[in-house]
């Protein structure tokens, strides 16, 4: 059981379990909390994870945990950890099975009061062309040639065979594309999950959501992203589907072999890995890459049909019916990337399992309208709770290894929440607050239940403290089509 | 040992059963139950089929997730579920599983997979007893 006073206090919102907590953690473990998130996050075995993540061969500097943290398996969900190449391993179950879960945001000109008469109409419209739902098949049969194109090729595949705009490509994570990603280090069941899945939103706490933008923080870079208070946006949150976590499975199964060849001692199984130079490592990070891709291509195709959907719902109804795009993040993904560590430029692979990528002003791979403010981040908050977009910062460079929060965080079970919340009766809430919901299961809707999640605006709060993120945009629900 | 036991418990955001068994073929049987539950799959009316599985792991836990991971990869690609089975092993590292498959009518949760988090499988008094922890 690890106590508040097993911590020490770094800064207001960062405290610190040092290495002499247990004799065999390599890194320190840093949270980015305030008292009442920090009290929460020790009524679960969320720190707990981390220190056995701080186990992993390879790490630099310390682990991170960020404010949205919750128990996860092997990692906590909202845990940040950098492990040093050549030779720091590489973990899957440190990334997740959804592998590149993510949100990505669309713009609009479209005033909310414009579409309130059209809502229930467009709501209903995107549930029948957003495929949702337990197994349920996309709108695109692959061939195992096109899937094997979309591992390598990612959202760039959807920009030639029609589903995308150069601009959507552009602001994406990565260019929506990441290097390095082999199809022939990826089963033929993940193949076989795959090919039918594309375009598809899945079930659990995946969502398409219309929302409107609430309150501008940040008007120079809202401008920039197109988001204007009073207008509707956009929010997809989903990621690779059977592909991904079939991957995942298969490697945390073949990597149980190799942390004994590498004599690599762990507290859990789950935290199982291999160095990034080893073959068993390389084939791991090529095939994740492969998944990564995969998700981009699925959110890319699924705002494919949301754009067909605006245009039949709303046409001759707003002067103006069209989606752009602000930015796709994802929050579940191991990255190659270059970071300062002790004063010195290294390249590290970051695990980030329920954490987004945030990083500030300058970066290269932004498009030039983002260059001089940093990277868009999105932060979904519970259903009928407030979003968030806010920007990536040069304190997230220096104390998370460019990475922030990626939600609100769990407190409760789906066990309790079902036991707590009926969904007909939340529907029935949300629907008179004015809140469209679309769900195939209410059992399913009571257990995302805004009772089940923290606070988003404090966890938001605390990011910002902290200077990991700078506040751009609260957007608000008008309709939730929920997996 | 009074019926299959499993029971749900609770987990912050994934699901995770504890699951007892009189041996390991037992424990097997009750966390395949115990798994369909969890994802309230419904059997449509109708023709079934018989079907064996085969797996093999290198020891009692890695055969469990891998058991169980065969079954979803089966409910997610071919749209069944399960409605007997008969299970056979060999050591703790060989399965042989008669199986009664029948079409999805109906499914509440999709499990995305069967994780190794603190997976151990324990003696207790009467038999055997472990908790699978599921990503959802």
């Amino acid at each position: 059981m690890i106590h508040k006073q097993d911590f020490r206090k770094l800064g207001p919102v960062l405290w610190e379990i040092p290495t002499s907590y247990r004799h065999d953690m390599r890194v320190p473990v840093r949270i980015i909390a305030d008292d009442r998130i920090l009290e929460a996050a020790l009524s679960d075995k969320s720190i707990l994870q981390a220190v056995n993540a701080s186990t992993l061969p390879g790490l630099v500097s310390h682990i991170i945990v960020m404010p949205d943290v919750h128990q996860g398996y092997g990692f906590p969900i909202g845990g940040v950890a950098a492990t040093r190449l050549p030779h720091g391993v590489i973990s899957p179950g440190g990334i997740g099975y959804d592998i590149n879960c993510g949100v990505r945001l669309l713009s609009s000109r479209i005033p909310a009061k414009a579409v309130e008469p059209h809502l229930d109409d467009l709501a209903s419209a995107l549930y029948a062309n957003c495929p949702s739902g337990v197994g349920v098949k996309g709108s695109i049969r692959l061939s195992v040639k096109q899937l094997d194109q979309i591992c390598r090729q990612g959202a760039v595949w959807t920009l030639k065979n029609g589903y995308a705009r150069e601009e959507d490509v552009e602001r994406t994570e990565g260019g929506g594309c990441i290097e390095g990603a082999d199809p022939a280090h990826v089963s033929d069941r993940a193949k076989q999950r795959g090919r039918p899945q594309l375009g598809s939103l899945g079930a659990g706490n995946h969502f398409i959501e219309v929302d409107f933008v609430e309150q501008v923080f940040h008007p120079e870079a809202a401008q920039a992203m197109g988001l204007e208070e009073g207008m509707i946006a956009l929010q997809i949150h989903c990621g690779s589907r059977g592909f991904g976590h079939q991957i995942c499975s298969d490697y945390v199964r073949e990597l149980q072999g190799a942390v004994k060849r590498y004599q690599i001692q762990l507290p859990d199984r789950e935290l199982v890995c291999a160095p990034l130079n080893s073959p068993e490592g390389k084939r791991y990070l090529s095939a994740m890459t492969c998944a990564a891709n995969y998700a981009f291509a699925n959110r890319q195709v699924l705002v494919h049909h949301a754009r067909r959907t605006f245009e039949q719902t709303l046409a001759g109804k707003v002067s103006d019916w069209e989606l752009h795009q602000v930015y796709d993040i994802a929050h579940n993904i191991g990255k190659i990337e270059e970071h300062v560590v002790d004063g010195e430029k290294v390249r590290v692979c970051v695990h980030r399992k329920g954490a987004t990528r945030a990083f500030g002003p300058g970066f290269e791979e932004l498009p030039d309208e983002y260059q001089e403010l940093g990277q868009p981040v999105l932060v979904p908050g519970s259903m009928a709770t407030s979003s968030w977009v806010l920007l990536g910062t040069e304190g997230s460079m220096a104390l998370s290894f460019g990475s922030t929060c990626h939600g609100a965080g769990r407190t409760m079970s789906r066990k309790r929440a079902k036991r707590t919340v009926r969904g007909d009766q939340l529907r029935e809430r949300m629907e008179s607050k004015g809140i469209h919901v679309r769900a195939r299961s209410m059992p399913g809707l009571a257990e995302e239940a805004p009772q089940a999640y923290k606070d988003v605006d404090a966890v938001i709060e605390v990011v910002v403290r902290a200077g990991i993120a700078k506040k751009v945009a609260r957007l608000r629900p008008m309709a939730v089509i929920k997996g | 040992m009074k019926g299959p036991y499993f029971e749900e418990i609770e987990h912050t955001a994934d699901q995770a059963l504890r699951v007892r068994g009189t041996d390991f073929k037992e424990l097997l049987h009750n966390a395949a139950l115990g798994m369909l539950e969890l994802t309230g799959a419904i059997p449509r009316s109708g023709p079934s089929r018989d079907r064996e599985i085969e797996v093999q792991a290198p020891d009692r836990e890695g055969l469990l997730v891998t058991w169980l991971e065969e079954l979803l990869f089966s409910m997610e690609t071919r749209g069944v579920t399960y409605t007997k089975f008969e299970l056979h092993i060999t050591g703790d590292t060989h399965l042989v599983a008669k199986v009664q498959e029948t079409p999805i009518a109906a499914i509440t949760r999709h499990i995305k997979a069967v994780t190794y988090h603190d997976l151990e499988i324990e003696k207790i008094v009467d038999g055997l007893e472990t908790t699978v922890v599921f990503d959802v």
